[in-house]
């Protein structure tokens, strides 16, 4: 009888567990949609949101008011006439100096001076980058931490003597001198991103390499080039971004008729000669800052993959 | 005339070669020679210099002093790809955006071998190796053991002399390293070139090696085939490394004892018969016996001999065999039995020490008397 009943009662246990188990938590913990943890999170996210875009906001609708709406003084108000011509205008009409004709040619300037120096200096940094982590050489790591320290020294102080060695080369002025100038500055860092990048490779690809026969040049453009695609997007954008914001260099080294877009676009807001047409300004800064803002939306993914890639193991 | 034909050729010969980083010495004065289609496998633990050694060979890493021949020439000075060598890494280190026939065919497209030879090659290699079906695959969609097939094939179809292997299998999970081992060594026995092998794993060293060089910080410890290195080592370094579970070292002594020379430790005398010394035994002298486990004998396998009685510490069956660890005479010893055979924990049992297959050291020196 003993017997049974502790039977019974370790049945009884079991019969509850089962309970347990066909009523009790299973899978996935549901979680609710309006938790104090989720309010706070997208709370502030959309708080934080809301302040960037804001200016923006701002910007866009001025630029599409007329100069009357404008003078109202209802900067937040929608407009209640949208009209194009601040924009017209400010390509292709606004007065800077002694030209009449807009941003336009400080935004066919910048892509001249863009387009050489974004590849001279991309294809020469991935380059010597290689090189310094796969060719070590006899000095190769002191060549590298000089490269490295030139990469924190303040431009404003180079100024003056880069001006003298544009003038001395005959360059002082025109948009090859300030190709020149953009292509060397940007040089430390892509240099160390390059670097960097193509030593977190493994170091047996290019012993492979090696052995079947390949040279510097057939590793680099058979073996490297192709794995480097993230690093190359990576630097694209910094290269890009960086010299089209640039304002110093383009002030100080080029002349009014070759002057980039930033400088262009400086002049035509600070010009103070009759009324300020803010819708204008706004017009133009927001197309000045649209190739940038452009590159950032195309390729946002890809240089967040870049800069993680070196951390994977590829 | 005739002599000269009649000499044995060595495939690789290396002469006091030296490297140093630094003031780091990797290698110090090392001569290897490497006969024609031996397999040589270099074996020691991590930072040993055995792999700093085959990339010397290889060409990736210059010595600092000393010479390397490669089929009696003199290739110190040439290029990896000049010296007749193909190489197999640890990390396959396959071209990832290649598929498998464009990295079995690199090294050949940029030697400029004309486009039939290099398909005869590439479809020879793959044959070998039985990846034609992978061929159009790339290097990811691969398994490690398929990764590690194409990377010998790369090294085969550049019809080469020697083949430099560092840790090919070290990267493999334990069933594939077992297959590929056998297929590497069905590989040697076909292809019949030279081939150097590097690995820290014993296993390997003692299946695959017609012989094994034992390194240790840069300095070769024993060069010889697996059985002689396994019976027979050369010092207690050699001795400690190859084998496992490992070799059983007992301190003591050697002393006189009815005329003979005896063993001691710890107050135990043991009998010195069948011992195979290459140099007289003085009583007196410090010395290590090192017994494998193997080589100790339990009751019934006692086939005569001086008979010891000992204790049952701890038993560890391992399936196959049966691991008994002994006290006696003050030490702890591991005996390798027949896996059906039991003890209890704490039973007593006889034992017998095969001195034939015993090794004594020299206490200072450590090395084999």
């Amino acid at each position: 009888m003993a017997n049974i009943s502790t039977l019974n009662t370790a049945a009884a246990g079991f019969d509850a567990v089962s309970d347990q188990v066909a009523t009790g938590p299973r899978g996935r913990k549901p979680r609710r949609t309006f938790s104090p943890r989720n309010i706070m999170l997208y709370g502030t996210l959309i708080v934080a949101a809301l302040y960037y875009l804001l200016p923006l906001y701002v910007m866009v609708v001025t630029s599409l008011k007329g100069m009357p709406e404008v003078r109202m003084g209802n900067i937040f108000s929608p407009p209640m006439e949208i009209t194009f011509e601040p924009w017209v205008k400010a390509w292709a009409e606004a007065c800077t100096g002694l030209n009449c004709d807009g941003l336009s040619r400080g935004f066919w300037n910048s892509v001249r001076i863009l387009i050489p120096s974004v590849v001279v200096s991309i294809a020469v940094a991935s380059v010597s980058g290689y090189a310094l982590a796969n060719w070590r050489f006899k000095g190769s790591e002191l060549f590298f931490s000089i490269l490295i320290i030139g990469a924190f020294i303040p431009y404003q102080v180079m100024l003056y003597p880069v001006v003298i060695a544009l003038r001395e080369i005959g360059v002082y002025g025109t948009l090859t001198g300030l190709v020149i100038v953009h292509t060397i500055f940007g040089m430390p860092i892509l240099t160390l991103l390059f670097r960097n990048y193509f030593a977190s490779l493994p170091v047996e690809l290019f012993k492979a390499a090696r052995i079947d026969g390949a040279g510097f040049w057939q590793i680099y453009f058979r073996i490297m080039l192709p794995m480097a695609l993230p690093i190359f997007v990576v630097a694209m954008i910094l290269q890009v971004t960086g010299i089209w914001n640039d304002f110093l260099f383009g002030v100080v080294f080029t002349r009014p008729d070759v002057y980039p877009m930033t400088v262009q676009l400086n002049n035509i807001v600070n010009s103070v000669q009759g009324v300020k047409e803010y819708n204008v300004n706004m017009a133009a800064t927001l197309l000045t800052g649209a190739v940038p803002l452009i590159v950032y939306f195309v390729s946002g993914r890809l240089f967040v993959r870049g800069i993680a890639a070196g951390a994977v193991k590829g | 005339m005739h002599d000269v034909v009649s000499i044995k050729k060595n495939s690789v010969s290396i002469r006091d070669l030296s490297l140093a980083f630094g003031s780091v010495k990797v290698l110090e004065n090392l001569n290897l020679d490497i006969r024609d289609g031996e397999f040589l496998v270099l074996l020691g633990s991590s930072g040993c210099g055995k792999s700093t050694l085959l990339n010397c060979i290889a060409g990736l890493l210059e010595p600092t002093d000393g010479q390397i021949f490669i089929k009696d020439r003199n290739v110190t000075w040439e290029e990896p790809k000049d010296r007749g060598i193909g190489m197999v890494f640890q990390s396959y280190a396959l071209y990832p955006q290649m598929s498998v026939e464009k990295n079995l065919s690199f090294g050949l497209r940029v030697a400029k071998v004309p486009k039939d030879e290099i398909n005869k090659r590439v479809a020879r290699a793959a044959g070998i190796l039985q990846i034609e079906p992978l061929l159009k695959r790339k290097p990811a969609e691969l398994s490690g053991g398929q990764r590690q097939r194409v990377a010998i094939g790369r090294a085969l179809v550049r019809d080469v002399d020697v083949f430099l292997f560092d840790e090919p299998l070290s990267n493999l999970d334990a069933k594939l390293r077992s297959e590929l081992r056998v297929e590497l060594k069905r590989l040697h026995q076909s292809l019949k070139n030279t081939m150097i092998y590097v690995t820290h794993d014993q296993i390997e060293a003692l299946t695959l090696a017609d012989r094994i060089a034992i390194m240790k910080s840069g300095v070769i410890q024993q060069l010889d085939d697996p059985v002689t290195i396994y019976n027979r080592p050369r010092n207690q370094f050699v001795a400690g490394f190859i084998g496992s579970p490992s070799m059983n070292f007992l301190p003591g002594e050697l002393a006189e004892e009815g005329g003979k020379t005896v063993f001691r430790t710890n107050g135990v005398s043991f009998s010195l018969d069948g011992y195979e010394a290459s140099e007289p035994l003085t009583p007196g002298r410090k010395v290590t016996l090192g017994a494998r486990p193997e080589h100790i004998k339990v009751d019934s396998d006692i086939q005569g001999g001086e008979v010891h009685e000992a204790i049952v510490d701890i038993e560890e069956p391992m399936g196959a065999d049966n691991l008994l660890w002994l006290k006696h005479a003050g030490h702890v010893m591991s005996v390798r039995i027949g896996g059906a055979r039991r003890y209890a924990v704490g039973s007593k049992v006889r034992l017998a020490f095969d001195m034939s297959m015993a090794s004594l050291f020299d206490a200072q020196t450590e090395e084999r008397l």
